[in-house]
């Protein structure tokens, strides 16, 4: 029947662990089922502008070209490879968290940081380029209308959009109500990711992590590469359309 | 023999979770998981009344054909904000978030959720959302619907939309949250020898909530929000004047609020089996279907949001498609309604409120689940979409689905949480006051819906008077029904009797410590030998003279 | 099931029985499982309530057997509801090609009607018996829904696109036509009437109202005024833009490789958004008329394109003139409900 047995009491209880689990192991368990969770919840998250840029894509494909081509493939390029480079530095920082070489995880956490700025300064220019180009869809900004046949620097002008053919300027628009959505709602979630990349160095200095206790820093990797794997996505999706019309 | 409600109750222990430490802050800062399932059932509790004075306005205007007691532009801002503090503000968190709350740490012998803070700040989150709700509503109101079709919500409504629609925006996240946390506390913090057949279908039921609870409420999040942005924008996402479709946003918003319904009836009916088997004394009948069942009907639901497009011109095939998928979903919950009454057979019924809860349930449930089917029915549907057939449809699941589950619930763990026994005489009696109450309010709908009268009139052609009628006056019946529990709920804290560990005799987790229980929930972490519903010890199957003795001690 | 309380509406069109009868069988079902699970519930816990504080009935696990039948039956019943309610959907989804055709707008709060003939009508629809009608709905603003309980029937106007509903309307009244989308301020008052008359009663209807002209004849107009002949020709015949006449209900191939049919929402697109969906063989060159027409026009030029026949010549709608097969000496319209 019905028997009870006394919890051993930890001989030297983890000062991290928490009142309500019983060993840190089921702690550790918990917090990465809840980050994969979380995850997923973020996918369909992101999945509803997926399935808005699938329609509006499929209605409209020549706008969207024509919009895609405008966005610089540069710096989007460079983005990506500045990302896919601090994926690696944070799952190296977690490698290194897990076999306790303090000095490596925190020059690991350091560099993810440094290259998650470096992207959102990248997309910062980005977006102050579209402002200047009138490339600001709908109201956000008043007085700012939507234009993209705006020359602002001459005949040479490298940011003068070429409609395609069939592709019209109200179309066009809402490749970039799209572009500014989505690339918008990762941004944030990047910013969110520098933040707590901050925590996690503050208390890597003062040693909190190490070989027992390491599941923040392989929680909140879980979370970067994440964000990393929606920009992958995005990436292809918003700069890569309709290149092959580019003379 | 010698009757179990002995006068020689003990007084619980001294210290339980409600005196354990005093003071606004130990509460609004508290992690146990306990106090805070009490903190969302106050607020709660006032969410719902203020969502049924909205219905009591509703009723009142519909007593006669015209549109005499309010106006038109007030009538769509009542019947909107009905909708959405109904559904977004009591219905969704009302069973999970207090009874889940309460009792998924102690049903599976752990101390608290996985995740105390995030508990706390899903209420916070909450409560921001209510606010932000509530500025909106007094600020003017909401006229959109609950449904917020657009280009109306977009382009056409001169109410705060952008407003409500960032209250439920953050709302959603307490929901989110919730979920989560109850996923991972099942899937790690079950104390030893608790396998997953083991559980009581209560979780199993809080599982398969968390699931659509998880995987659903990002997507109206997006919705809203794109909603929002393209009311302040001026872009065009989903109004055809600016170059959106109109149908994205049904699709969109349906994926989610389809299964939202099942969010709100899945821990009804989790509750249900607990009332079934532990006041019927037997075990749930085919325990493994309805386990299955719960989380069938999760995945179902994300299959058949399309039911809601049926009249939109959407193509006939994918009409097909969602039409056979609905009737579908339908057989799971066919399936625990004849487990539920299987398990009555050859048992011992107890008439306690909880079980005159449950009883009710099975009932209308039935009948609301049938209705259901009419509107599976493509060409059924095409007559009965937006009219009263689908508002009596959806308020037997919600009223006289999820709410008699809430209350049933309510009751049964009344004594755990309080400490405190409710008047048993006045619990029976509200039951059949709400009983007769909802039926006689919702049955003439049907009616009404299919002689054609159309929801969200305010004034009607006469010829439908008569349906309205019978219905106010059962709204009237329902309402003063309701009352009674809230006023001897809260009489019984101060004056109700003591309730011992295990009022009930009962084998369950949560009847196995103190009555409040202590803030740790067990002294020691129970090793669990036992099924869901064992009443009987193993050696004797016949009808026995006694208890198994450790139900009547902790 | 005319009596103190209804519990049908009027059975006007050719559906309404169908679905009446669907609606009975569910009913009859619904009937069924409620009355049966309630009995032997109350049967359950009247005698198996308990009898001594102490018993505790003997535990039962559970039943495969009873479990397949009780998922398979319902299952099959539950078929039979889908087959039987897809069977009767399918046959009301598709209008029929002879059929005749109105033209319907809605906008907050009221319905424009507008017959192929050229009769106008707010709120109110005039229709004989016994003759497919197939009507072709938009809306201005919002979306509405075109409901009229005693045909059955409904479907969503959405602005931006045409949908379409088609009745055959079997008992001459007058019926209840109400909005069933939520669609603001004045939704309970978007409602009016559907009269259903006998053919006699009706052509002398047509002939009493005659003021405006033809859909299509104001579509013609328009199609001069606007300009488009001097891209599409005088008639249609085209230029530096496609051929229109014969165009309607062929398919054609698009720059993109894409094949679309040219029916009223392909239309409709190419005169607010040309680009969108151009014609193989053609240059960007069409201008935009969005914001230029009214939804009314819209309507119009497209009733007029739809009649322009291969070659040039126009051929009137199918328009409700005298049916064949009138019966004479038919009786008055009466005013039912």
């Amino acid at each position: 029947m019905a028997s009870h047995a006394t919890t051993a009491p930890e001989a030297h209880s983890h000062p991290a662990l928490q009142h309500h689990f019983e060993n840190m192991e089921q702690q550790r368990e918990a917090g990465t089922l809840g980050m994969w969770i979380f995850l997923v919840t973020e996918i369909m998250f992101f999945g509803g502008m997926f399935l808005a840029y699938t329609l509006y894509r499929s209605f409209y494909p020549m706008a969207f070209a024509s919009g895609s081509n405008h966005l610089d493939l540069t710096f989007g390029a460079v983005n990506t490879g500045v990302l896919i480079l601090s994926s690696f530095t944070m799952a190296m920082a977690v490698y290194f968290t897990q076999v306790g070489k303090q000095r490596p995880q925190v020059i690991c956490l350091i560099l993810t940081l440094i290259l998650g700025l470096t992207f959102l300064g990248i997309k910062a220019k980005e977006y102050s380029d579209k402002y200047h180009d009138h490339l600001i869809p709908g109201r956000l900004i008043p007085g700012n209308p939507f234009n993209p046949e705006v020359a602002q620097h001459g005949d040479e002008d490298p940011h003068k959009l070429h409609l395609l053919e069939g592709a019209t300027v109200e179309k066009v628009e809402m490749f970039y109500w799209i572009y500014f959505a989505m690339t918008g709602m990762h941004a944030l979630h990047m910013i969110i990711g520098a933040g707590l990349l901050t925590y996690l160095l503050i208390f890597s200095l003062k040693r909190r992590f190490g070989p027992e206790y390491h599941s923040p820093v392989e929680v909140i990797g879980l979370y970067w590469h994440f964000v990393d794997i929606v920009w992958i996505f995005l990436f292809p999706l918003l700069y890569l359309l309709g290149r092959h019309y580019v003379h | 023999m010698k009757p179990i409600e002995s006068f020689e109750v003990p007084l619980p222990p001294k210290v339980n979770y409600i005196n354990a430490t005093y003071g606004l802050k130990s509460w609004l800062l508290t992690k146990d998981h306990k106090r805070i399932a009490l903190l969302y059932l106050g607020s709660i509790t006032f969410f719902f009344f203020i969502g049924g004075i909205y219905a009591l306005m509703i009723r009142l205007e519909l007593l006669t054909p015209q549109g005499d007691f309010l106006q038109s532009t007030t009538y769509n801002k009542v019947f909107t904000q009905h909708g959405i503090i109904m559904i977004f503000f009591f219905l969704i968190p009302s069973i999970p978030a207090t009874l889940g709350n309460f009792l998924i740490p102690m049903m599976i012998g752990a101390k608290d959720l996985a995740f105390p803070r995030i508990n706390l700040l899903s209420w916070y989150v909450y409560l921001l959302g209510g606010v932000i709700t509530i500025y909106a509503l007094l600020a003017g109101g909401v006229d959109t619907g609950w449904t917020f079709y657009t280009p109306f919500s977009t382009t056409f409504s001169n109410s705060y939309v952008v407003a409500t629609g960032l209250g439920i925006f953050i709302n959603g996240f307490s929901s989110i949250l919730t979920g989560l946390n109850f996923i991972v506390t099942i899937h790690t913090m079950r104390a030893p020898g608790m396998t997953w057949m083991r559980m009581p279908l209560f979780l199993w039921s809080h599982y398969a909530t968390s699931l659509i609870m998880v995987l659903g409420t990002p997507v109206i999040a997006i919705t809203v929000l794109l909603l929002a942005f393209e009311r302040v924008a001026r872009v065009g996402i989903f109004d055809p004047a600016l170059g959106g479709d109109p149908v994205l946003f049904q699709h969109l918003f349906w994926f989610y609020s389809h299964p939202a319904v099942y969010i709100m009836v899945l821990p009804s009916m989790g509750v249900i089996s607990e009332l079934i088997a532990n006041f019927s004394r037997k075990n749930i009948f085919g325990y493994t279907f309805v386990a299955f069942s719960s989380i069938a009907i999760a995945v179902f639901g994300f299959l058949v949001w399309g039911h809601h497009l049926f009249v939109t011109s959407q193509s006939v095939y994918a009409g097909m498609i969602f039409s056979f998928l609905s009737f579908a979903v339908a057989i799971p919950s066919a399936i625990k309604v004849f487990n539920w009454t299987a398990t009555l057979y050859k048992s011992s019924i107890a008439y306690d409120t909880p079980m005159l809860y449950a009883l009710g349930f099975i009932g209308l449930f039935t009948i609301g689940g049938m209705t259901g089917l009419f509107l599976a029915s493509l060409a059924v549907d095409v007559h009965l979409s937006d009219t009263y057939f689908v508002v009596a449809h959806f308020h037997y699941i919600m009223v006289g689905g999820a709410l008699m589950g809430y209350l049933g619930g309510l009751h049964y763990w009344w004594p755990k949480i309080s400490g405190r026994m409710y008047p048993e005489g006045w619990g029976r009696f509200s039951a059949l006051v709400i009983f007769v109450g909802f039926n006689l309010t919702f049955l003439p709908q049907f009616v009404a819906g299919y002689l054609g009268m159309p929801r969200r009139y305010h004034a009607y052609p006469p010829e439908f008077q008569v349906f309205n009628v019978l219905s106010s006056a059962g709204a009237s019946i329902l309402g003063f029904g309701m009352l009674i529990p809230a006023i001897y709920f809260v009489w019984s804290m101060r004056y109700g009797r003591h309730a011992e560990a295990n009022p009930w005799h009962l084998p369950g987790l949560e009847w196995r410590t103190a009555s409040p229980p202590p803030t740790e929930n067990f002294e020691v972490t129970p090793i669990v030998t036992w099924d869901a519903y064992e009443f009987a010890p193993r050696e004797e199957t016949e009808v026995v003279g006694k208890f198994r003795p450790e139900l009547e001690r902790i | 099931m005319q009596g103190w309380i209804p519990l049908v509406p009027d059975s006007a069109s050719s559906f309404s029985w169908k679905v009446d009868a669907l609606y009975f069988y569910l009913s009859g079902i619904t009937l069924f499982f409620t009355l049966l699970i309630s009995t032997v519930l109350i049967f359950f816990v009247i005698r198996y309530r308990r009898r001594t504080p102490y018993e505790i009935p003997r535990p039962v696990e559970g039943s495969h057997k009873l479990e397949t039948i009780w998922t398979i039956i319902p299952f099959v019943i539950a078929m039979t509801m889908f087959g039987w309610g897809a069977r009767v959907y399918f046959d009301q989804y598709k209008p029929p090609d002879n059929a005749i055709e109105v033209y319907v707008v809605g906008k907050q709060w009221m319905w424009k009607l507008q017959h192929a003939t050229g009769q106008r009508e707010i709120n109110e629809l005039h229709v004989p018996v016994n003759r497919k009608i197939k009507l072709i709905m938009t809306t201005e603003d919002v979306i509405h829904d075109f409901f009229v309980p005693a045909f059955r029937t409904k479907a969503d106007v959405i602005p931006g696109r045409y949908t379409t509903l088609w009745f055959e309307a079997t008992k001459p009244g007058r019926y209840h036509l109400f909005c069933a989308e939520y669609c603001g301020m004045n939704h309970s008052g978007m409602t009016g009437s559907v009269i259903v008359m006998e053919q006699r009663e009706f052509d002398d209807w047509l002939s009493g109202n005659v003021g405006s002209t033809t859909p299509a004849a104001a579509g013609q107009q328009l199609y001069q005024t606007l300009g488009c002949a001097s891209c599409h020709g005088a008639n249609g015949e085209g230029g530096r833009g496609p051929t229109l006449a014969g165009i309607f209900g062929t398919e054609q191939q698009l720059q993109s490789g894409q094949k679309v049919t040219v029916n009223e929402g392909y239309i409709r697109e190419s005169i607010t958004n040309p680009q969108a969906k151009l014609v193989m063989g053609f240059g960007p060159i069409m201008p935009t008329f969005q914001g230029q027409v009214s939804e009314d026009q819209l309507v119009q030029l497209i009733a007029y394109i739809k009649s322009l026949r291969a070659g040039g010549e126009t051929t009137p709608t199918v328009a409700a003139s005298p049916s064949p097969t009138a019966r004479p000496g038919a009786s008055p319209t009466r005013n039912i409900r």
